[in-house]
């Protein structure tokens, strides 16, 4: 049997880090999943960037040009990709958005808001540049499975990761399975 | 309405659904008789005690062979007609009950059609839950999980749509209007009154109110009614009770959708003492 | 294609002001039918849109909740809740007498010549011009509806020609009338188009042989209808004709949208007298004293002409009060004209039209049979089947059935259309060929053709010895033929876009897989399709056809399955090398960025 360990990476997009939180609230079940499992672009590792992986975690939405890049790079480099979160399925909260113009969101926050000074919308080239509209992950790459929550459970997490590890086809109990 | 009168007269008579013979009187769908055996079949528009719709599509059943209406002169329509009605895909909500029918309802194949047009409601509109004050409480929400629905699986169609917080009241965010209709039946059939109306076509299809304004503030929409209170989903809320039923304590957290008989716990759930 | 705000707001009505309550009031009262969709015509005539009070003031009017009416102007093509030009141009997208039917964009040009943007009234609100469903005139090359008559044979010096007199505003009538003469274009007739009916002969032939006699004979004449669906109109008039009721209803569906059909174009041209006769008929049989003829809003500018058959039949005793002098024989017909929506085809979405609501298809059971026109018995005939039942009641059920085939009793009028050198109408016998029609119309090097339209059936020569009937290739009478040059592809295009317009909202796996489809056949005809995109929009085909409410939803993917099962190479060689394609345009999603930012660096594009 093949000793080496599955090799995740992990990105959060336009997300706010709290499937990752959750992820971690696996807590000392963590130790025995390092024994299987090993991290490689992680914000849990602080590694930039993606090299060959088994699985993907991706959380969080499409809102910016780099969140394309990321998503692109962990796609070319994964096995398996897996959209995790209400966001990286559905746009999530970053989504609301969408019901306004890119021009009027802006225009509010940096422009017109209450308590802006200096009024003017950040065009730095440093910026990643903004997509009119906040897109989940399936309408860009190829998803291979979804774990909604905002966030999913530490247990749903576990759940998924266990049945890959385990060669099966990852399901979620009914108890599991939620948006909110 | 258009449905069949009722007759009281119990004549017995059974269909079969997934092979558990089920008792029905005349003028009963095949939705009333499951429901009163117990039998769930999803649903989203349908309602008992307000008419029949057929717009989700969620209830869609296979009948085998062919299906019988309940007038002679339908019936004797349907047995001659070879092209003109599909006779193994119907509603179960609008379809009568008629002694024979071979239904299959709770199959794998059927409950992934059903998963499909649950998507569709998902992405046609901005269902998102983390935002929605109905979640838990939301019927849409309760089924897709009764289903197995992980994601949308279609690109989403992020429709802008105009919210009506006008009322004192009632709030309406057609972002997550399903075009159910329950609350243009419920103003009508049981309110007595006419507030809203579903207006344009296709996918601009949209739920409007029946005033000279068309806000909702001007409409004679009371919080006592059926109307403000029926919405499946978020659509139509209640001002600034959004939060007293913790999440985790709400209506789908204790109960599963596939219960019968769960409208009253959904109203109530939704009613509160000091409207 | 429908410009209109998604949601009622308030600044859709802004120009309200522009017109007067009492400019409103008086065209309310000068109209003489008290029917919706006529009055609402009549607004959207004379004020050119039908403004937000005026939506309050036509419900008060006529007793009806607000909402039922704002419901109606905004489900209808032709209404409009913000002004549209004085010149109000809706150009034909049908793949036959379409914009695009003579390779040239005639809408492009029309846009480009005038200054105006398609689906928006110019600045100083002289024009406006937009694109609409079929038109019926797909004989007649490219055509256009301009204030509501029929202009044929567009090409770029028409169209020319047509941009300088809109901007030197000369009045229709000052326009070269031959531009709105519609020929016939009868190519070939049979049992119907021969032209030997007088008026009331049919009439006198049924009170000569009584009604339950004539009843017998359109039953044992094999009539089925010509809609398409094939049921028996003797076995559907006989069930009208038990049902109880108060009131039985005669209603001729003259709603011609399939793209590809105009052959009710003809027959109420040409052929009045044999449809109301054939109504007039079917109201002795069924013991109704009212009917209805439903006119496609494409088709008003028939209908001074059809109102005049009427008021002679009428003073020829065949309308009316004791009708050829029968005591008791009385019946009426009434004219409703639509205002652009293809579901009203439908019968009980036509129904629905008729009491003045949107067309959105009933739940049936109940049938149109039982209750139908106000809850009450009705029968729901097409224009050709009518016509058809006149000269079975001359006739005799023997001369019917002697033409056509065992299933497909008489003759079927077809619309022959697109890349062919005689199109036109041609009317044969049930069980005809396709390759006999093809021979006919002079067609050469045909790669398909599209039958029944396209909610039909798409075949290729291998099937070209096949046979219009309903034993094999149904058809309401839409023949479209397309040669081999023919992008098939972009017919499914326009199909698909087609559908997702005219969709009525109704029921969920057509409303939003309609929509659906057309994304994702625009995907593959973009060039960003992949061979996931093809089994998606089998799968979703699929699921639309076998789930939808009605036929429209049921039929809607026919085309798109057909293409994909007949033409694989027509989709295959459009697909992307690769697994995945994104659903939308990455760097055409940084343009609005770019443009509030002004950047263009590398970082402010993506590939």
């Amino acid at each position: 049997m093949n000793n080496a360990k599955i090799r995740v990476a992990t990105a959060s997009l336009a997300g706010c880090f709290g499937c990752h939180m959750s992820f971690l609230d696996i807590d000392e079940r963590l130790v025995g999943l390092l024994e299987h499992v090993e991290f490689g672009r992680s914000p849990l590792t602080d590694i930039k960037h993606c090299g060959p992986c088994d699985i993907a975690l991706i959380e969080g939405g499409l809102c910016n040009a780099e969140n394309v890049h990321v998503l692109s790079e962990l796609r070319a480099n994964s096995k398996i990709l897996i959209a995790v979160g209400a966001c990286a399925i559905n746009g999530g909260i970053p989504a609301m958005r969408n019901h306004y113009s890119l021009r009027e969101c802006l225009e509010e926050t940096y422009l017109n808001g209450v308590g802006v000074e200096n009024p003017q919308i950040p065009n730095d080239v440093e910026l990643p540049l903004l997509l009119s509209k906040v897109h989940p992950l399936h309408e860009v790459v190829h998803v291979d499975y979804y774990l909604p929550g905002c966030p999913p459970s530490a247990d749903a997490f576990l759940k998924i990761l266990g049945d890959l590890l385990a060669g099966d086809e990852p399901s979620l109990p009914k108890n599991l399975l939620h948006y909110d | 309405m258009r449905a069949e009168p009722k007759r009281d007269t119990a004549i017995p008579n059974t269909i079969t659904i997934d092979g558990q013979e089920i008792p029905f009187s005349i003028g009963q769908t095949i939705m009333d008789a499951a429901l009163a055996a117990g039998v769930y079949i999803p649903h989203l528009c349908h309602r008992p005690g307000l008419t029949p719709h057929g717009s989700c599509k969620l209830c869609t059943v296979s009948i085998e062979g062919r299906n019988v209406a309940s007038h002679t002169a339908d019936r004797r329509i349907q047995a001659s007609s070879s092209v003109e009605i599909d006779s193994r895909s119907v509603s179960a909500c609008t379809m009568p009950a008629m002694a024979g029918q071979q239904i299959r309802n709770n199959t794998p194949a059927l409950n992934e059609v059903r998963k499909t047009i649950t998507q569709m409601l998902f992405i046609e509109g901005n269902h998102l839950c983390p935002s929605c004050e109905k979640t838990g409480d939301c019927t849409l929400q309760a089924v897709a999980y009764h289903l197995g629905m992980l994601d949308g699986h279609f690109p989403q169609l992020s429709p802008r749509r105009e919210v009506d917080a006008s009322h004192g009241s009632v709030v309406l965010d057609r972002d997550r209007c399903i075009l159910c209709e329950l609350c243009v039946r419920a103003s009508r059939e049981v309110d007595g009154k006419n507030v809203f109306a579903i207006s344009g076509r296709g996918i601009d299809a949209h739920l409007i109110v029946n005033s000279a304004s068309g806000k909702l503030a001007d409409s004679d929409l009371e919080t006592g009614d059926m109307a403000a209170h029926i919405c499946p989903v978020g659509a139509i809320l209640i001002k600034e009770h959004g939060y007293e039923v913790p999440i985790g304590r709400r209506t789908f957290d204790l109960h599963r959708v596939s219960e019968i008989g769960l409208e009253p716990v959904i109203l109530a759930k939704v009613r509160h003492t000091d409207e | 294609m429908k410009h209109k705000p998604a949601v009622n707001s308030s600044h859709a009505y802004s120009i309200d002001h522009e017109c007067s309550i009492d400019q409103i009031r008086s065209v309310i009262a000068q109209n003489r039918s008290d029917h919706l969709l006529h009055i609402l015509h009549a607004l959207q005539q004379q004020l050119l849109h039908i403004p937000h009070r005026a939506v309050a003031e036509v419900a008060s009017h006529l007793n009806l909740p607000v909402g039922q009416v704002e419901s109606v102007v905004e489900f209808y093509s032709f209404f409009h809740n913000i002004p549209r030009g004085r010149y109000n141009i809706l150009l034909s997208n049908c793949t036959s007498c379409g914009y695009m039917a003579g390779g040239k964009n005639l809408l492009q040009l029309l846009c480009q010549l005038l200054g105006v943007v398609a689906g928006r009234t110019r600045a100083d609100g002289l024009v406006s011009v937009d694109q609409t469903s079929c038109v019926g005139m797909c004989d007649h090359g490219a055509a256009m509806l301009v204030n509501d008559r029929p202009i044929i044979r567009l090409d770029s010096g028409r169209i020319e020609r047509i941009a300088a007199l809109v901007n030197a505003a000369v009045p229709l009538e000052g326009w070269p009338e031959e531009w709105f003469d519609v020929d016939d274009n009868i190519r070939s007739s049979g049992l119907l188009l021969k032209d030997d009916l007088v008026a009331g002969d049919g009439l006198h032939a049924m009170i000569a042989r009584g009604a339950d006699a004539t009843l017998d004979e359109i039953t044992r004449s094999g009539l089925r209808g010509r809609g398409g669906a094939g049921f028996s109109t003797g076995m559907k008039w006989q069930f009208c004709r038990e049902a109880p009721g108060d009131a039985h209803y005669v209603v001729c569906n003259a709603d011609e949208g399939e793209p590809g059909t105009f052959k009710d174009r003809i027959l109420l041209h040409s052929y009045a007298d044999e449809v109301f006769e054939g109504m007039t008929v079917c109201a002795r049989v069924i013991g109704s004293g009212q009917g209805l003829l439903y006119l496609r809003g494409e088709y008003r500018y028939l209908l001074p002409q059809l109102q005049a058959v009427l008021a002679r039949r009428r003073e020829l005793g065949l309308l009316g009060r004791n009708i050829l002098g029968q005591p008791g024989f009385n019946f009426e017909i009434e004219i409703v004209v639509g205002a652009g929506a293809y579901i009203c085809g439908e019968e009980s979405a036509l129904i629905e039209s008729l009491e003045g609501k949107r067309g959105v298809p009933r739940n049936r059971p109940p049938f149109p049979v039982t209750h139908g026109y106000l809850g009450r018995p009705t029968v729901v005939n097409n224009v050709e089947t009518f016509s058809a039942a006149a000269h079975i009641a001359l006739r005799g059920s023997a001369w019917f059935s002697a033409t056509g085939t065992g299933k497909s009793a008489g003759s079927k009028i077809l619309s022959v259309s697109g890349d062919c050198a005689a199109p036109g109408i041609y009317e044969y016998p049930f069980g005809v060929t396709i390759q006999q029609v093809l021979e006919d119309c002079a067609a050469k090097d045909v790669q398909a053709v599209q039958v029944g339209g396209p909610s039909g059936t798409l075949i290729g020569k291998a099937e070209f010895g096949r046979k219009l009937g309903f034993e094999d290739l149904p058809t309401g009478g839409s023949f479209m033929v397309f040669g081999q040059e023919r992008d098939l592809l972009a017919v499914a295009v326009n199909f698909a876009h087609f559908f997702a317009h005219e969709s009525c909202g109704f029921c969920t796996p057509c409303r939003v897989g309609t929509t659906l489809l057309k994304n994702g056949v625009d995907k593959i005809a973009g060039g960003h399709g992949t061979h996931y995109d093809v089994d998606e929009l089998k799968r979703l085909g699929a699921l639309i056809k076998r789930r939808s409410h009605c036929g429209l939803g049921q039929t809607a993917a026919n085309h798109l399955l057909d293409v994909i099962q007949r033409f694989p190479q027509v989709i295959e060689q459009r697909l992307a090398h690769s697994e995945f394609e994104p659903y939308f345009n990455l760097d055409a999603a940084l343009e609005e960025a770019r443009r509030i930012t002004h950047r263009n660096d590398a970082a402010a594009h993506l590939e």
